[in-house]
């Protein structure tokens, strides 16, 4: 390669590097569409993360022997490469969590009981799974925070016109919402978003749970304030994700959680927190989940965001026309910037009638609400089918669920 | 292509699922109960009037799965006219009916109303799905019991 021109992803060489994706169910060859809910591994990094345990594993930031110093220099690497993933400047920015949920907590919690004053709002959009909204209720109820919900239009975008309105009194201290949407694809206008709430005076938070997964993401061009992720979705390990967060804001949040390691000092009377990121990394960290993220980081950058990008667009486009021909079918949510993340209803089948069918020929799709039930009260449908996509999924793995679907709807009319 | 499925979807199943009987509210209903799985958002209403010590009339409202809806309509048709602990014991049986797909104390007294809830039994080979067939049934010992709030999570 050189370095020019990045060759377009190759899919089926891709998918040998997933060893799951050989699995069969039901005694048919997986097709495995619920990469929006978890993904799967690529062999890279089940290896770094066995051979980090078989090899250079102990706690981090304790002991002055050997395998403690390695163990901490991996661990410090993977918030190096996460720092450069997300186009961050310096990598003390970069908090490690154990999950996205648990990232915009720390940021509910610590920015919003120890910075927002009672009085202030924060709003949300309708559309944000329940880990930027429940969390944001219990600030509520607790710190006399005003929640404050921004529409989504019947497009499933953004109601952009919505967001400038309940910006406009000036109360809104953060503005949290999706980077792209778990149920509807849609991927939102950051940098506008950003734009807006800093004009009103708010920060903004972007959970990005869906996006990195799909899109190169640069949290200074975007111009956020806080940014989370988690790893699982990214073809890492469970057990890690990340926040991250402007220094300046960082400096002057109270701790989250205490106990080791996020300390300065600890005296009988009290005690001085650890400089950003220690402040918020009580107790022991997710050491062998940080390898095991920064390997699939180094796996993603490897195939390049580019070429991902590109492979799922194209998977996209080919899905909406595929889709869209299948009488009885409701694909929810039109946006025009979308990612690979279906919902849909077929005429009165129930979804987790119409799941357990797809499941019988392979096909892995989730039903239910997934965790956003007020978008499914705003879209009207008590439940739907979601199909959502990874790196490895095939223009013939759609074509299969479009004539799983085509069977399906014979089936129960 | 999904031939095999016919066991969990039998016609009648199908039949219920689309055309639920006693799909409606009683004015004036002796006992309710509403039934909840807050995991898939399958929801119901159940109605229950009562004639001395017999179950005279059951009815319900919800929206939920195919098999949830046909459980309840089911369960509607085959508890009237039964005394409380009649239905309480058809529960149990359907209960582990569903979870194991055999029914060993289905003969004898009730056996023609547990033959046709047999139906359902195609479910206990779909582990997430057995909530959906128990549902209706968690509500009515939610119901009998003078409760209001049932959940088979």
């Amino acid at each position: 390669m050189d370095g020019s021109v990045r060759p377009g992803l190759d899919v089926q060489r891709v998918r040998q590097d997933f060893p799951i994706l050989s699995t069969k169910v039901h005694g048919k060859p997986l097709v495995f569409l619920d990469s929006g809910a978890s993904a799967q591994k690529p062999r890279a990094v089940l290896d770094a993360m066995l051979r980090m345990m078989e090899t250079s594993y102990a706690n981090v930031h304790r002991g002055a022997y050997h395998l403690s110093e390695v163990s901490t220099a991996a661990y410090e690497a993977a918030r190096e490469a996460v720092a450069r993933f997300l186009g961050a400047g310096d990598a003390r920015e970069v908090i490690f969590t154990a999950s996205s949920t648990m990232a915009i907590n720390l940021v509910a919690h610590s920015y919003g009981r120890g910075v927002l004053r009672p009085g202030q709002a924060v709003v949300v959009s309708e559309m944000e799974h329940h880990a930027n909204f429940v969390p944001w209720q219990m600030l509520s109820q607790a710190h006399g925070i005003e929640l404050r919900i921004a529409n989504v239009l019947d497009s499933g975008e953004l109601d952009m016109a919505d967001l400038e309105a309940k910006l406009a009194d000036g109360k809104v201290g953060l503005v949290a919402v999706t980077h792209m949407s778990n149920v509807l694809g849609t991927v939102t206008p950051v940098a506008r978003i950003a734009a807006l709430a800093h004009a009103h005076g708010a920060k903004v938070l972007f959970d990005g749970s869906q996006a990195v997964v799909h899109r190169r993401v640069d949290v200074r061009a975007m111009d956020a304030d806080f940014y989370v992720f988690t790893g699982h979705k990214l073809y890492g390990p469970t057990g890690i994700g990340v926040l991250w967060g402007r220094m300046e804001l960082l400096d002057a949040m109270p701790p989250f959680l205490g106990g080791g390691d996020m300390i300065a000092e600890v005296t009988r009377d009290g005690f001085k927190p650890a400089p950003v990121p220690a402040k918020f990394e009580a107790g022991t960290p997710p050491i062998v989940e940080a390898v095991g993220l920064h390997a699939a980081i180094d796996y993603v950058s490897g195939i390049g965001m580019e070429a991902i990008e590109a492979h799922e667009r194209s998977l996209v486009d080919h899905a909406m026309a595929k889709l869209s021909v299948i009488e009885d079918l409701t694909v929810i949510g039109r946006a025009q910037d979308r990612g690979g993340v279906f919902s849909f209803a077929l005429g009165n089948a129930h979804a987790h009638d119409l799941s357990t069918l797809l499941d019988r020929v392979g096909i892995a799709v989730r039903a239910g609400r997934h965790c956003a039930e007020p978008l499914h009260v705003r879209i009207g449908h008590d439940s739907t089918c979601r199909a959502s996509f990874g790196m490895y999924t095939t223009h013939e793995e759609v074509d299969f669920l479009a004539e799983a679907l085509n069977s399906a709807r014979r089936f129960f009319t | 292509m999904f031939d095999d499925l016919r066991d969990l979807y039998q016609e009648v199943i199908l039949d219920h699922g689309r055309k639920p009987r006693n799909f409606r509210r009683l004015d004036e209903p002796d006992l309710t109960a509403r039934g909840d799985n807050p995991m898939c958002g399958d929801r119901m209403e159940l109605f229950l009037g009562m004639e001395g010590d017999r179950i005279a009339d059951a009815a319900f409202q919800g929206k939920g799965c195919a098999i949830s809806m046909a459980s309840a309509s089911l369960m509607t048709e085959t508890v009237r006219g039964k005394t409380p602990e009649e239905a309480r014991d058809m529960a149990a049986r359907f209960r582990e009916m569903a979870m194991t797909g055999a029914c060993p104390d289905c003969g004898g007294a009730l056996e023609d109303e547990m033959d046709r809830l047999q139906a359902l039994s195609g479910v206990h080979e779909f582990p997430s799905r057995v909530k959906c067939a128990t549902l209706a049934w968690h509500t009515l010992n939610t119901a009998l019991s003078g409760g209001k709030e049932a959940s088979s999570e």
